[in-house]
């Protein structure tokens, strides 16, 4: 209270006298009369009446509806193939590579799976290898890997970061690339063999690069000591992940696709969202104009069975799919757009229903009764 | 003399001893000496001496004061351990620290403490700036100068307040600020005096006096600290202002007692007095002062409290996740056996976890990462919202009064959102509904009634004064500039009349303004005060009557041959003049009393000298007895209005005065001030009834042109100046009602008494009216006027005079003289004295003070209770008095009945209130046959019915001060309540402080309603303390109504605004932000917990830590912020019209358990769709982890959106969301690890899909928000209403009449059919007569007769009730009830006025109040009449306004006229709103479609309802 009482004195003070009846300077606690503060800002709120709402909802179902339809048509154009590989059953092909198969076992083992392309396939094909049941959004795992040390950074190839743990080190050596992420890269290779309806077989050439974000692979990851060094020579003193056949620096020849930056592996380390989950694996280039790229017919895929999903009871799969401007295909959006519109606009004939009864029985005549 | 202290003996210490009940003492022994308070010990002469007693003082706190809480080093702990005493931040401190926990860590443990640091941050930053600027203000004021007495250097030296210590000696110049509590010791005033000014302490402008201790009174020459040779006892520091008590113990042996009027508090202004001294006896924090200052109160609000049920709903529910996200766990864990996947990562030391332990740390992991469940920013966002609501109230231009230039101030930041969820409101009548501004309106003496009727003119002009008046000179204008600290003052006071003046918007409010202005120099003196108009007829008659005493005296005739009516005129007059305490002051100097005295002698010490001057001869031995005690001049205990026995005898006084005429120019009036403004003198009263009569006196030529504690100086026509001896003064206090004075007459000579008082202490005090015949028509006739003036709402007073003989004086002299002087009980003693002086008086005649209604009060009141508002009104006043003021301000309505209670035992209150209940049941019965038998039936009144809402009748309860006593005792309070609760409205009258509280209490506990209480003055300071939510008038009665309160209101009529707009504004905004909170983070976790199913329920999230951790801070707490400051669900305007939109809140409409739960409901929805629909888009794709978040942020537009503010905060959060994920996944590559989200948000804006998901997700995740009502609610049958008009259309639905009387009746225009409507006076009487039958005869409510109408119709509404009926009522009704020997048991009732054909009193009042012209109904309506808009009343009202009403289809019965559903449709600017009132029974609910924005009525349901109503 006496702070409070000399406070008010204080502000007394600011008042200027300029003389015994002259006026002055005072300071009102009058409030200012602005819209802002007294509260008058503009509003403006939907009003939601038979003339607002009605024509809301079938503009929406006008608009989805179409919608819906051209993604739906959209996504049925585009080709989709997909061949389960995994040989769970007996009758698979690589039933023999499954059930023998783990982690450790040295010698590759090679199984070939025939398919049949009933449509050619016309612009760029893309190949993905599609793993089920798989938990790449676990959550320690998700956080098993160390950005800096994939980025190039020299230090942290040495000392990996403790978020890499139990996967940093191994023989007292740190491991390239660390963590649980890297650890289980998926290792099998798939080839495509098309058999030519004069019995030949051609492999298809799978383009390698270009399957990676073009971000990731420049900015992202990055090798130590720079593009042109000698790789073998960094990783000196680095070991590679347990389950990996190889070191890093030898996933492929070409040596700007080497190393962490190497396509295969960045796709991998962009973890997935999904449990079943579709990685671009290759690309199959558009040659000419006129050929198509996959024409229809026989193929084969072979691949070298080193991954390992019998123990989760993982699905492993190929797929090879065209694309358009919305991506692969996924006749979803368009039912879902196809539906919502339809209930808008279902729900607006009714209420139009409702409304053009009632409005025309009642407007007005009860009220002034 | 310096070395008298080294004799072993300590000098001038000060004691202070508790007296806390056990007779514990506690002393403090204390160093008076002087001396510098650091010099003390070392400086001073007497150190150096062997015994030399060390500063005695030092143990009492010294002057310094602090009123920082921190220092600087304390302040992080401590202010970390007072905001860990919330609970929310200990919780989110302990999830932050969970996260570092190695085995649940789910965040970056950095990471995850930055919220909470942030909030802890902010509102350390808060309070670190408010300390520093208490800090600051602290130091200005230790940095004061005053002056205090150094005994190294002998004078008084300036030093800075924190260096004053107990027991200095400070001296003190007028208008210095006293530094610490001080005991005055000695004044240059002649009469010892030093007066103050305690407005910082209680607002109160009027100056107080302050005595100098009796012992040094008669210290001719200055104070010599030197010489002070004393020690003070006094009681320990307490923050009681009004008391003070202690004694002095002199070396000589001798002790005196000290008083509150002997001390000077801290804070306080001395004014009017060239310089005092005094000593320091209490400093800095132990000053009263600073012990009455506590710091504003902290109330946690309804909304807060319910909020807080459901943040722990949110624990539970975050709980429920956790496990079951644990079970999951374990389960999922569990299938894959002793095969580890590759996915599945192991421990950081490789351990293998097992599924059980796995699914623990998993149970602490989920609870990190649903954290979000339980919005941290919640609390932090609730408080800013409320401190910009409170700044837009504050800035609100409706709430500004110019006359004051003062607008509303909220002390309470955080209760705002109760503003709108009231539903009682508790209010004081004097200075809360009226102005408090006590004008002169009439009187009566010696049973002559002067009506005044000029004076009515001219009081009613004030009210019509229209605009014209444009520039008054402002008085301010004039006053000299006064140094020091009132410079200041004054200059703002000119400055502000300046300023303001072309605000204007009246002429009155201009008058009125002027008023404050003058009123800031002296209280209770605007001109309507002062120019009061006599009565021709009464002015003739005191002219006569001083010509004659002139006369008279001139040629030596006893007065006493006067005629006894003229004789009873002056005394009338003399008694307006000087029984009272108002002090002169002139107006050039305000604050400078006017000192007139005669004769300046030695004032008179003993009583020996008394006896001595004063006719020794007469005054027997008896007086001499008590000579040895000291003559007490400090009268009764508590007004600083004690009197000096100092006697100039009437003989000297006589011809003095005959000398001063001849002179013309006596000089000892030497500052009378002279010229035009000789009449102008001030008068400063401690209360405005004081002043009314003082000024009313002056208008008959008696005017009191000077006081001093001895003398009292009138002026009267033809007699001059004649000087009273003023011998005592017994002050007014509220137990005996009333305050006498003792003077000498100067032309009588004899000692005279006059009283003056309410009627109802002064009538019991008239002698037996068997004295005198005409004594005994004087008091009837009187009484009679009073009831007249009681009925017309004025507040009488009595004024009475005795005329002593010496020798009962002497008598009664003696005794009280004894009674001063003692020391134990002393106050009762003196009252006991006064009881025996205040003993067979002569009533002169009674006086009637109006106190205007402020402005808007009727209007208020109505749309108040339109709200829903229940309004008791709790006064101290009298019943009469309340009651006629509660009809002029619409409280009681004319046609609704009134029950009184009047008892005078518990069990005449018992009874009462059983047959209160009784008739009401009876009454009512055939309205809710069964509810009401139940309910009221159960008279043992154990479990008074809550729950079911009860009804409110129409009916008024008005209940006295003494039978409440009895009503609020335990075993009667249950009954008290329910008969209460069902009466539209309750009046207490003369009540008391401590019993407005325990009412406020009762029904705040018992009703569990939300209360509020309203006043002005001191004695609703419990009141207010008690209330959900007190507001205080700063009006005229000081600021200690306004520093308890939460909200201070410059005018009763701002409430309005206050609790319709602004409450109902805030707490909607509040609800909804609060709602929107828990929704907003329940989708949110949803989203994360439904991902949970596809992770094996490993709590990762998809989405990333940051967006997680600041989501609630940064991108979705902005637009709640601005909805929650900004957002209007319903204009000001529609709101103001339509009241009842008030009840929303009280029923918490807008925040209720079931809305949480839908919310809760409906975020789980749209976090599937919002979830679900990306997730099939996303299905089997090569998608990452962080390109799954897309658009979360549009369920947001279906809340509220308001302004452009709005739309903008949301745009602006999308776009911060938007840039900010921009920026943050464009940084850094590598930082933010693990999992980088580096490019992710570009990519994904690079994609189609996206958008197609954002335009998809919000629209299927709306849909059933706006479809679900379609069913029930169809807009397009609204009807086709003109978009103009406030009130489109409104249906009303009756309830068929039961009763044979089936003819509907035409309601009279403009006569509200709804809830306000009052009964049709053509009604027959039939179920109301059946009602009151069965009421005990004597003991019943009866209607009250109705008032007149304002346009001076007196409608005798006999009708139906014919003659017969009549008269067997009057019959019952009594003759006014002898107020004097009030029977000890008496119960008394209203009599019954409706009817009153045959009764001729009634006649006689009634053609009274017709030829009177009163405007009593609508005192204020004249001037305000509301205008011809289109007000709605009440809800039938719409119907007047819109279109026709609907006629009922039957008439009704049981007085249920009213319909039982109204339909209202509001269509405005920017409102659009169906409203269905359904009003069943007494009740009504609301069911009022504001927050689903979709308003409905199926008009085929209405037309079922009429239908059915019609079948029924």
């Amino acid at each position: 209270m006496m702070a409070s009482s000399y406070n008010a004195k204080d502000e007394d003070g600011h008042i200027t006298v300029t003389g015994p009846g002259g006026g002055a300077v005072l300071r009102s606690k009058k409030p200012e009369n602005t819209a802002f503060k007294q509260q008058r800002l503009p509003a403006w709120q939907p009003i939601l009446t038979a003339g607002t709402v009605l024509p809301a909802f079938f503009i929406i179902g006008l608009l989805f509806i179409p919608i819906g339809i051209g993604l739906f048509v959209t996504s049925n154009n585009i080709k989709e193939f997909e061949i389960d590989y995994t040989g769970a059953d007996t009758s698979s092909p690589c039933f023999n590579c499954s059930q023998n198969f783990s982690w450790n076992s040295t010698s590759p083992c090679t199984c070939t799976v025939p398919f049949y392309l009933e449509q050619p396939y016309e612009s760029n094909v893309y190949v993905y290898y599609g793993l089920s049941n798989f938990y790449q959004n676990h959550r320690r795992y998700v956080k098993s890997r160390d950005d800096s040390q994939l980025n190039g950074n020299l230090k942290s190839l040495r000392e990996p970061s403790k978020e890499c743990e139990p996967y940093a080190y191994h023989n007292n050596k740190p491991i390239a690339p660390c963590g649980a992420i890297a650890n289980s890269m998926f290792n099998d290779t798939l080839e495509l063999f098309y058999n030519d309806p004069n019995g030949t077989s051609v492999k298809i050439l799978l383009g390698t690069t270009g399957i990676a974000w073009w971000t990731d692979k420049h900015v992202k990851f990055g090798n130590p000591g720079g593009v042109d060094s000698n790789l073998s020579a960094v990783f000196q003193g680095t070991t590679k992940p347990l389950n990996w056949r190889r070191p890093v620096y030898e996933l492929d020849s070409d040596q700007s696709n080497n190393g962490f930056v190497n396509e295969d592996f960045i796709v991998w380390m962009r973890t997935a969202a999904l449990p079943t989950f579709r990685k671009l694996y290759r690309i199959i280039g558009k040659s000419s104009q006129m050929v198509p790229t996959l024409p229809r017919g026989n193929y084969t895929l072979e691949v070298v069975y080193n991954y390992p999903v019998r123990s989760f009871e993982g699905r492993k799969r190929m797929i090879l799919s065209t694309i358009s401007w919305m991506g692969g295909k996924n006749p979803f959006l368009g039912i879902a757009y196809i539906t919502v519109g339809s209930v808008c606009f279902f729900l607006g004939v009714v209420l139009l229903v409702i409304h053009h009864k009632c409005g025309n029985r009642n407007n007005g005549a009860e009220i002034s009764n | 003399h310096e070395r008298t202290p080294t004799r072993g003996r300590q000098k001038g210490p000060i004691r202070m001893r508790e007296r806390d009940g056990r007779g514990r003492t506690f002393f403090f022994r204390g160093w008076g000496g002087g001396g510098g308070p650091m010099a003390g010990d070392t400086e001073d002469p007497t150190a150096g001496t062997d015994n030399a007693p060390k500063d005695p003082n030092r143990h009492h706190a010294n002057n310094r004061i602090k009123t920082t809480k921190y220092t600087l080093l304390s302040f992080l702990p401590k202010n970390l351990f007072e905001q860990f005493h919330r609970f929310a931040n200990v919780y989110f401190v302990f999830i932050a620290l969970l996260n570092f926990v190695p085995v649940v860590n789910a965040f970056q443990p950095e990471l995850a403490l930055a919220p909470v640091v942030f909030i802890l941050s902010v509102t350390a930053i808060k309070d670190l700036w408010e300390d520093y600027r208490r800090h600051r203000s602290d130091t200005e004021i230790n940095h004061m100068d005053c002056l205090v007495y150094s005994r190294a250097e002998k004078r008084y030296v300036e030093k800075y307040w924190k260096e004053v210590r107990v027991g200095d000696f400070i001296r003190l110049r007028c208008n210095e600020i006293l530094p610490a509590d001080v005991l005055l010791l000695s004044s240059s005033d002649p009469d010892r005096l030093c007066h103050i000014e305690t407005a910082t302490l209680d607002g109160e402008t009027n100056l107080k006096q302050r005595q100098v201790v009796r012992s040094f009174f008669d210290l001719d020459c200055d104070f010599d600290p030197l010489k002070y040779d004393s020690v003070i006892e006094c009681e320990k520091p307490n923050n009681d202002l009004n008391r003070f008590r202690g004694y002095i113990l002199h070396r000589s042996g001798s002790r005196d007692a000290l008083y509150k009027d002997n001390l000077l508090l801290r804070g306080c202004t001395v004014r009017n007095t060239e310089e005092a001294v005094g000593i320091v006896i209490y400093a800095g924090h132990e000053t009263k002062a600073m012990l009455n200052n506590n710091g504003p109160r902290y109330k946690r609000s309804k909304l807060e409290r319910q909020m807080n049920v459901h943040v722990f709903w949110c624990v539970v529910i975050l709980l429920v996740m956790c496990l079951f996200a644990a079970v999951g766990h374990w389960v999922w864990m569990f299938q894959y056996g002793d095969e580890r996947p590759v996915f599945d990562v192991l421990g950081p030391e490789g351990t293998d976890l097992s599924p059980v332990m796995s699914a623990v740390y998993l149970f602490l992991t989920m609870i990190i990462v649903f954290q979000v469940l339980i919005p941290i920013s919640l609390f932090v966002s609730i408080e800013i919202v409320k401190i910009c609501q409170v700044f837009f109230i504050h800035q609100d231009l409706d709430l500004y009064d110019e006359e004051t230039d003062s607008h509303l101030q909220c002390r309470a930041l955080n209760i705002t959102e109760d503003l709108g969820q009231m539903q009682y409101i508790f209010s004081d009548k004097t200075g809360t509904l009226t102005e408090n501004k006590m004008v002169f309106r009439r009187c009566t003496v010696a049973g002559v009634e002067y009506s005044h009727d000029a004076n009515a003119r001219r009081l009613a002009m004030y009210q019509e004064m229209d605009s014209e008046e444009e520039d008054c000179p402002s008085r301010g204008g004039t006053l000299p500039r006064r140094d020091s600290v009132t410079s200041h003052q004054s200059a703002r006071v000119v400055l502000r009349s300046h300023s303001t003046k072309s605000h204007r918007r009246t002429g009155s409010r201009a008058e009125a303004k002027r008023a404050s202005i003058l009123s800031k120099h002296t209280a209770f003196s605007s001109p309507m005060e002062k120019d009061v108009t006599p009565d021709p007829q009464l002015l003739d008659k005191v002219n006569e009557c001083s010509s004659q005493m002139d006369f008279m005296r001139f040629h030596s005739q006893h007065v006493s041959q006067l005629p006894s009516d003229l004789a009873d005129v002056l005394d009338f007059f003399i008694a307006l003049t000087v029984c009272n305490t108002v002090v002169v002051s002139s107006p050039n100097q305000p604050r400078h009393k006017v000192r007139v005295r005669f004769e300046l002698k030695s004032p008179v010490k003993t009583i020996e000298d008394f006896i001595k001057r004063f006719t020794p001869s007469r005054l027997t031995s008896g007086s001499n007895s008590s000579s040895s005690s000291s003559l007490a001049t400090s009268r009764s205990s508590n007004r600083g209005c004690s009197s000096l026995l100092s006697s100039p005898s009437a003989e000297s006084t006589l011809t003095k005065l005959r000398e001063e005429r001849a002179a013309a120019a006596p000089p000892c009036w030497d500052e009378r001030p002279r010229g035009p403004e000789d009449g102008e003198l001030r008068y400063e009263a401690e209360s405005p009834d004081e002043a009314a009569l003082v000024y009313a006196a002056r208008a008959y030529k008696c005017s009191l042109v000077g006081r001093l504690p001895d003398q009292v100086a009138v002026e009267l026509p033809h007699l001059g100046k004649l000087s009273f001896e003023l011998l005592h003064t017994l002050c007014f206090d509220s137990t005996r009602k009333r305050m006498s004075v003792v003077v000498r007459h100067p032309l009588t000579d004899e000692i005279t008494v006059y009283t003056k008082g309410a009627d109802s202490a002064i009538m019991d005090l008239i002698k037996p009216p068997d004295t005198g015949r005409r004594q005994k028509k004087i008091v009837s006739r009187t009484q009679n006027y009073l009831n007249l003036y009681a009925a017309d709402g004025l507040r009488t007073l009595c004024i009475a005079k005795k005329v002593l003989s010496k020798e009962q004086y002497a008598c009664w002299l003696r005794r009280h003289l004894e009674a001063e002087t003692a020391i134990q009980g002393r106050e009762e003693l003196l009252f006991d004295s006064a009881l025996r002086l205040e003993t067979n008086l002569q009533l002169l005649g009674a006086t009637g003070i109006e106190d205007r209604l402020q402005d808007g009060v009727p209007e208020t009141i109505a749309s108040l209770r339109r709200a829903g508002l229940q309004i008791w009104v709790l006064t101290g006043d009298k019943q009469e008095t309340a009651v006629n003021i509660a009809y002029a301000c619409k409280l009681l309505d004319p046609e609704e009945e009134i029950l009184t209670l009047n008892a005078d035992s518990q069990e005449a209150c018992a009874s009462l209130l059983d047959e209160s209940l009784h008739y009401i049941r009876a009454k009512f019965l055939c309205m809710y046959p069964s509810s009401s038998s139940s309910s009221a039936s159960s008279s043992h009144s154990s479990s008074p019915p809550h729950g079911a809402p009860f009804l409110v009748h129409r009916l008024g309860l008005v209940i006295d001060g003494r039978t409440l006593a009895y009503a609020l005792d335990r075993s009667l309070e249950d009954k008290f309540l329910m008969v209460a609760r069902s009466c539209r409205s309750v009046l207490c009258c003369r009540s008391t402080p401590l019993q407005k509280s325990t009412v406020v209490k009762l029904v705040r506990n018992k009703l569990k309603v939300m209360t509020l209480a309203i006043g002005d003055g001191a004695n609703d300071v419990s009141m207010i303390q008690v209330a959900d939510v007190g507001v205080g008038i700063s009006g005229q009665e000081g600021m200690q109504a306004v520093m308890a309160s939460d909200f201070a209101l410059p005018r009763f009529r701002y409430l309005e605004k206050l609790l319709l707009v602004h409450g109902h504004w805030c707490y909607s905004r509040l609800a909804n932000m609060i709602l929107y909170f828990f929704y907003k983070n329940a989708m949110f976790v949803a989203l994360i917990f439904w991902f949970q199913f596809y992770c094996g329920f490993s709590g990762s999230a998809m989405i990333d830590q940051w967006y997680l951790i600041f989501f609630n801070l940064m991108f979705s707490a902005f637009p709640q912020l601005i909805t929650g400051t900004l957002d209007k669900d319903v204009s000001a305007e529609t709101l103001q019209r339509l009241p009842q939109l008030y009840v929303n809140g009280q029923n918490s409409e807008e925040y209720k358990p079931y809305m949480f739960w839908m919310n809760m409901i409906d975020a789980f929805y749209q976090s599937l769709v919002c979830f679900f629909i990306p997730y099939f888009a996303y299905a089997d794709s090569d998608v990452d982890l962080f390109t799954w978040r897309d658009a979360r942020h549009h369920p947001r537009l279906t809340h509220h959106p308001g302004t452009w503010m709005n739309w903008f905060s949301i745009f602006f959060s999308l776009s911060l969301f938007f840039f900010v994920s921009l920026c943050y996944n464009a940084s850094c590559p590598s930082c933010f690890s693990p999992p980088s989200p580096y490019w992710s948000m570009q990519r994904l804006l690079g994609e189609p899909l996206f958008y197609l998901l954002c335009v998809l997700t919000p629209v299927a995740a709306l849909l059933p928000r706006y479809a679900a009502p379609l069913p029930v609610c169809t807009p397009w049958c609204l009807p086709d209403v003109p978009p103009s008009h406030l009130f489109s259309a409104s249906l009303q639905i009756f309830l068929p009449g039961v009763s044979g009387d089936a003819v509907p009746q035409p309601r009279p225009r403009g006569k509200a059919v709804g809830q306000t409507s009052g009964r049709d006076p053509q009604e027959p009487a039939g179920p109301r007569r059946g009602g009151g039958a069965s009421v005990p005869a004597p003991h019943k409510a009866v209607p009250r007769r109705p008032r007149p109408d304002p346009g001076g119709r007196q409608p005798l509404r006999g009708g139906p009730h014919g003659e017969g009926h009549a008269a067997s009522r009057q019959r019952r009704r009594r003759a006014p009830p002898p107020r004097g020997a009030a029977a000890s048991s008496r119960q008394r009732l209203r009599a019954p006025r409706r009817g009153s054909g045959g009764v001729r009193a009634e006649r006689v009042r009634l053609a009274h109040l017709h030829a009177a012209g009163v405007r009593r109904p609508a005192r204020a309506a004249p001037r305000r009449r509301p205008p011809p808009r289109h007000v709605p009343r009440g809800l039938g009202g719409g119907a007047v306004a819109g279109r026709r009403p609907v006629t009922p289809p039957q008439s009704l019965s049981c007085d249920t006229r009213t319909p039982i559903c109204t339909i209202v449709f509001i269509k405005n600017k920017s409102d659009f709103y169906c409203i269905f009132i359904k009003e069943t029974k007494g009740t009504f609910t609301f069911q009022i479609f504001l927050r689903l924005r979709i308003f409905f009525l199926s008009q085929r349901f209405v037309s079922f309802l009429r239908h059915s109503t019609k079948v029924l």
